[in-house]
């Protein structure tokens, strides 16, 4: 029985058990790794009171960021990081959770968390003060930070947007098109060494490669053989399954960062403050989104590409090779799905959840610009990435991307054709 | 390699908790897109929606665990609605999408901070088992024949599953060959059809919504008490998608199929896990396999495995292929 409990409580507990449970040692325990960055905080710490307040001891974080501390017996314990013992320059990301209240089981260890930020990028920084001046300030601030985030869901966008126009399928699997970009460019960038800019080219180029593979020996096929539209997008979820169990096989559960551009300083632009990393990402991102918008528009393979999404059976009629654009959209799709998570990779940390967890941001963007038209996509992506960072003036950070899913399902009620889509499309 | 012990755990996996629960996800997955040609994919927020209303009716303001039922069964049907107004009248992948989003939304309110005075953030909520093991009839020791034996505690939520998934199998059995439920077959296989002939397809589609939410959200009591806790991260996706792979695995629109597959899903996962990682410490396998990775493996087999079915099986074991509700609408 004892097998088969952790047997389940590993799948259930998803992968943070997955990961951390070769823990059942005797004795209950708390412990933890503190982190900033990806780079491990030493010298600080930690001391462990009962629930009566009655003090357990004191643990001091090792060289590798790692503490642990015994406790007499399963119960709720306080643990408090002394803030005072925090290196410079890094502080708790949210300021009110010095102190955590956590229940330890019958011989269990329990993991504590203490999120750690640098010093002034922490959540609530700027709201602590509330004057008119600074919630301006903030409000430019959360609207830059929004166009960068809404610029990576638009690359993701594009591509989902337009295979769903050409050939109906419902991509569950396109997040995962992000994360193996995100993955080729750790792979080149911290094990082989190449620098970033040139491991980015590489997985934007493997990443189109992937893209084209997938249509040409997968999708494809199946779409010869005449599976249907809903098998399909089951099918794409088996494979979106299949891929981040991959990724996770080989890159394991924890988060990891690219070897350079982590802890840029920031500079300040009129009331935005950013690292340099951020203006040139959104740069690369603006770029390939214009470049992309006027190959569709201009050149002979774009138009061809919209006129498939428009209607196949006559585009195909008036001579244009339906399957040739097809795997084009596949090719282009996939590289810029895979710079997307390259950018997004470098806004956050590599891990083989973040394609799913972006996903469907993705999926709300798309919805909201309208299911299969290009451009809709990308104004519903900003829209999406304005209204996550801005959201957090008045919701919780750890909220904000239930307000976007929300509206997702408000426009379904109002205007279900999204902001560029058409009447007909919905049926 | 211990044999005895793998096989155990395994023919245990055939009948145990997990197989009920998700059982239960199925049938109702069953009852809307194997008969009504629904597609949620957020069977598993109606399962924490019903396992948290009644975990917090009790546990956090102590009220009675029947009145927790009754509150987790309002939750279910209410979330039923609120996804399928906007959605129903829509194509099919629109209410996929709208119920994966509505799922997220659930499961990260349910481990939010700020509502952790309610719900317990990512701890979830315990202490709220006590009335319904009050009832157990069975007195302590073990049930079961030799080594294939549980607990009494264990026993008891068995039971009642066990017999839950009879009563659903035989309320399945029925509806389908009422004349609802050949309506809803109708629906699913020509929607303007049925709407010619005058029925309100879009009341009929809610029904089968609301219908299948509660059936699932019984799972959802089932996985809270058999494990005395609810935590958010057990409501994730990809228990709505594991639901999905149950599903076609036994055959979409079949009565008994959801619980073969679940039973089927299980033992498979269970003897392919257990299997592995003996294989592991054992030192069979090259070196890329570790303790750690090894539990990545069999997921990796239910992504392949569900991706197979529906390319070359889509109708499972028992589905007739002319009964798959797989043409987009």
């Amino acid at each position: 029985m004892r097998r088969a409990v952790i047997a389940f409580t590993a799948f259930l507990g998803g992968l943070v058990f997955l990961l951390s449970s070769p823990a059942w040692a005797d004795g209950e325990a708390l412990k933890g790794t503190l982190q900033n960055q990806g780079q491990p905080v030493n010298g600080v710490k930690i001391s462990v009171a009962g629930e009566d307040g009655k003090p357990v001891g004191d643990a001091t974080t090792g060289a590798d960021g790692k503490w642990e501390m015994p406790v007499p017996k399963a119960g709720t314990y306080k643990v408090t990081l002394d803030q005072s013992t925090l290196p410079p320059g890094v502080a708790l990301k949210f300021k009110d959770r010095a102190t955590l209240n956590v229940q330890v089981y019958d011989g269990s260890e329990r993991n504590v968390l203490f999120a750690l930020a640098p010093a002034g990028q922490q959540d609530g920084a700027a709201a602590a003060s509330s004057d008119s001046s600074s919630f301006w300030d903030r409000v430019a601030q959360l609207t830059f930070e929004g166009f960068n985030l809404g610029l990576i869901i638009a690359l993701a966008a594009m591509g989902l947007s337009l295979v769903f126009g050409t050939t109906g399928l419902t991509n569950f699997a396109h997040g995962e098109l992000l994360t193996f970009g995100a993955m080729c460019a750790y792979f080149f960038n911290v094990v082989v060494g190449l620098p970033l800019i040139w491991a980015a080219v590489i997985s934007v180029a493997i990443g189109g490669v992937f893209g084209y593979g997938q249509d040409r020996f997968f999708w494809g096929r199946l779409r010869k053989r005449g599976s249907s539209l809903v098998a399909m997008m089951i099918i794409s979820i088996g494979l979106a399954l299949f891929l981040r169990y991959v990724f996770l096989f080989f890159f394991g559960g924890e988060g990891a960062p690219y070897a350079e551009y982590n802890a840029q300083p920031g500079i300040q632009v009129g009331p935005i403050s950013a690292a340099p990393k951020n203006f040139i990402a959104m740069g690369i991102e603006l770029a390939v989104l214009v470049v992309v918008g006027v190959a569709l528009l201009k050149t002979r393979v774009g138009k061809a590409a919209r006129a498939v999404a428009d209607n196949p059976a006559l585009a195909a009629s008036s001579g244009i090779n339906v399957d040739g654009v097809i795997r084009i959209i596949w090719t282009v799709g996939g590289a810029v799905a895979a710079l997307a998570g390259v950018m997004l990779g470098l806004a956050q940390n590599v891990s083989y959840q973040m394609g799913f967890q972006v996903l469907l941001l993705v999926f709300a963007g798309v919805t909201l610009g309208g299911l299969g038209t290009a451009f809709g996509a990308l104004v519903g992506s900003i829209v999406v990435g304005l209204f996550i960072q801005l959201s957090t003036v008045v919701v919780p950070t750890e909220l904000k991307t239930v307000g976007a899913l929300l509206v997702l399902i408000l426009v379904m009620l109002f205007r279900p054709q999204g902001i560029l889509g058409r009447r007909e499309r919905i049926g | 390699m211990d044999w005895t012990t793998i096989l155990i755990t395994t023919v245990k996996a055939s009948i145990g908790l997990e197989t009920v629960v998700y059982a239960l996800a199925a049938i109702g997955i069953n009852i809307q897109f194997g008969y009504a040609g629904l597609l949620n994919f957020g069977q598993a927020a109606f399962l924490g929606v019903a396992a948290y209303g009644m975990a917090v009716t009790v546990a956090t303001f102590h009220l009675p665990f029947w009145l927790g039922i009754v509150i987790g069964l309002a939750a279910t049907v209410v979330l039923a609605f609120l996804l399928g107004i906007p959605t129903l009248r829509l194509r099919a992948d629109y209410l996929a999408i709208v119920t994966i989003a509505a799922a997220e939304i659930v499961r990260l309110v349910f481990r939010s901070v700020k509502f952790s005075s309610v719900f317990g953030g990512s701890d979830g909520r315990q202490n709220f088992s006590g009335d319904f093991f009050a009832m157990n009839p069975y007195s302590p020791g073990t049930y079961g024949i030799g080594p294939i034996s549980f607990n009494e505690r264990v026993t008891w939520v068995l039971t009642v599953g066990w017999v839950l998934i009879a009563i659903a199998c035989g309320l399945v059995y029925l509806l389908m060959k009422s004349p609802w439920g050949r309506v809803l077959k109708a629906i699913r296989e020509d929607e303007d059809a049925v709407r010619s002939l005058g029925k309100n397809v879009f009341s009929y589609k809610m029904q089968a919504l609301v219908l299948g939410g509660v059936v699932g959200c019984l799972g959802g009591f089932l996985f809270a008490l058999g494990q005395a806790s609810v935590q958010p991260d057990l409501f994730s996706t990809e228990f709505t998608f594991y639901a999905y792979t149950i599903v076609i695995l036994g055959g979409a629109a079949r009565v008994f199929s959801p619980v073969v597959g679940a039973a089927i899903f299980w033992v498979l996962l269970v003897f392919v896990g257990n299997t592995l990682s003996e294989a592991v410490s054992a030192g069979l396998l090259p070196s890329l396999f570790t303790v750690n990775n090894i539990g990545a493996v069999r997921f990796m087999l239910v992504g392949l495995g569900l991706m197979l079915l529906l390319i070359f099986r889509p109708q499972g074991i028992f589905g007739d292929k002319r009964e798959i509700a797989l043409d987009a609408r």
